[in-house]
């Protein structure tokens, strides 16, 4: 396939490597969201007449795009957020916190997005919930084994991200829920750097709980989708309340809700986005989630082999099965090597990646992280390593 | 000044700081000084005794321009009275947003007179003299107190 044909940022002259913050969007997700503003433009579950109706069709439509796209058993267990972070912060305000006792245990990592994180540290502060971190192999992965013995007693959650935006590991989450339900642990799973680059299969992992984004995906910003077993959702209280989601109220503070899933979804949604987002998913299934994967992990070792031979660089992450890799390049602060790419029109990230507690583990607290999509290119990988090579060169025109 | 003994300067403050490092005096008033929109963190050390800066010293994982102005600036606030210190911090500001400022004020600061064409630099120039301000802000509540 020719992606340039399909997207006109691979038109640019630039070499985009930093698809783990958000991705490119192919038109035909443009077009769709702008046919929906041309030439259809009503509220969702609203009107008796025909583009209302259209809208719905459309809207609904996606729901079950995303449920046939992760294999979700009921086209009710997806409901459309905002992002992956609304997705996680709904998961623990308005499930968890009504559901764990103080002194419950949650398990989670340091590599974890700050979003899989912050939302249980209120817990933690809030309710007296314990959050333990399962320790980090010499890789900096997360074994089966290690969350074995991080649990207790009293451990209820294990929330991880399938792969982690810093260190790309991807974590075994189906052999982690088949533990954790031994135990009636809960898993809540981040995918939002899973779900946009391998097939993800809630059936066969068997995950409580999933949250991801559509911009990390070719999908627009704005608009993300949380995932749960049909019988936790039913216990999930909304966060918001509003229009859309009441059967009835009444003057004695009385209110009857509707049933999933428009009960978790108050207000007018994001009907565009939910519409690009389905654009999205066909575009992926179009190029094909295996076709996807295996192109990354490609030229991730493409990459991996060509800067092993750079002595200045160190990498951080040489071993782990996805397009993620971070690295340094020796006595260069991590964000002046970003700026003097970013002169040759190559954006890769500086910092932290939104893991701020990684720090103790990896010992550096900043890297550069290359992430890779599936239109990325050999040629943009030599690109990326001719300019690297040269530490003295770097120096000079960072500044 | 020329645009690559500018740089040279900036990577040799960068390269070969001065006044890097932790203080064990406890007089001096430590303050954080770090940017929310990137990824500098500075730890800055500052030692005022009857209104004027004795010592400054610095630790911290920052870029070469934020590396850089810090050591610069250590370099031009030693040994000035919060008054002076405070007219530079002002210049200062004022160069690095184009505003008209006082030249002779400074010595090799100068260096980032040109920085506002790289706006998501500017703020890495800035880093160590907003840390500064904070430190002033805490020895004037001290002396009040």
């Amino acid at each position: 396939m020719n992606f340039k044909d399909d997207f006109s940022m691979l038109n640019k002259d630039l070499v985009y490597l930093d698809n783990g913050a958000t991705t490119f969007k192919p038109s035909c997700v443009i077009e769709a969201m702008n046919d929906y503003y041309e030439n259809y433009t009503a509220n969702a579950h609203r009107g008796d007449y025909d583009i209302s109706l259209k809208v719905d069709i459309a809207y609904e439509g996606v729901r079950d795009k995303v449920q046939q796209f992760i294999n979700a058993r009921h086209r009710e267990e997806i409901i459309f957020t905002s992002g992956a972070t609304e997705a996680l912060n709904m998961i623990v305000s308005g499930f968890f916190e009504h559901v764990l006792e103080p002194g419950d245990e949650v398990i989670i990592s340091e590599a974890e997005h700050a979003s899989n994180v912050l939302p249980w540290f209120r817990l933690a502060n809030k309710k007296g919930i314990v959050i333990k971190y399962v320790p980090l192999d010499e890789h900096l992965h997360v074994t089966l084994d290690a969350i074995r013995k991080t649990v207790s007693p009293r451990t209820k959650v294990i929330a991880l991200a399938e792969i982690t935006n810093v260190v790309g590991d991807v974590r075994p989450i189906k052999d982690i829920c088949a533990y954790a339900h031994s135990r009636d642990i809960f898993v809540v799973c981040d995918g939002s750097q899973s779900v946009p680059h391998k097939v993800t299969d809630v059936q066969d992992n068997d995950v409580d709980f999933l949250a991801f984004s559509a911009h990390k995906m070719c999908g627009p910003t704005g608009v993300g989708v949380l995932y749960g077993r049909m019988e936790l959702l039913e216990e999930l209280e909304p966060v918001n309340f509003g229009g859309g989601m009441n059967e009835s109220f009444d003057n004695e503070n009385a209110i009857f809700l509707k049933e999933l899933p428009a009960r978790l979804e108050a207000g007018t949604p994001n009907i565009a986005g939910v519409i690009g987002l389905g654009a999205a998913i066909d575009y992926l299934i179009k190029v094909g989630l295996d076709n996807i994967y295996y192109h990354e992990i490609t030229l991730k070792k493409y990459l991996v082999e060509k800067l092993a031979t750079i002595k200045h660089i160190d990498i951080i992450n040489e071993e782990c099965d996805s397009g993620i890799l971070a690295f340094n390049v020796d006595g260069i602060f991590p964000q002046d090597v970003a700026i003097y790419l970013s002169k040759y029109n190559v954006c890769v990230r500086a910092g932290n990646h939104c893991a701020k507690i990684l720090k103790k583990s990896v010992g550096v607290r900043n890297t550069i992280r290359i992430s890779l999509y599936f239109y990325n290119t050999k040629e943009e990988i030599d690109c990326l390593v001719e300019l690297l090579k040269d530490r003295d060169k770097i120096m000079k025109e960072m500044i | 000044m020329d645009a690559n003994l500018k740089r040279e300067i900036m990577l040799d403050n960068y390269q070969n700081p001065a006044n890097r490092g932790k203080p064990v005096d406890e007089n001096y008033i430590s303050v954080n000084s770090n940017n929310s929109s990137c990824i500098d963190n500075i730890d800055l050390w500052v030692l005022i005794k009857d209104d004027v800066i004795h010592d400054i010293k610095f630790m911290g994982e920052a870029c070469a321009i934020s590396t850089a102005s810090t050591s610069i600036m250590t370099k031009e606030l030693i040994g000035k009275s919060l008054d002076d210190v405070k007219k530079i911090i002002e210049n200062f500001y004022n160069m690095i947003e184009e505003r008209e400022y006082e030249k002779e004020l400074f010595s090799e600061a100068i260096v980032f007179d040109e920085i506002y064409k790289q706006a998501n630099r500017k703020t890495c120039a800035t880093l160590p003299y907003k840390g500064i301000l904070d430190a002033i802000k805490i020895y004037e509540n001290n002396k009040k107190a």
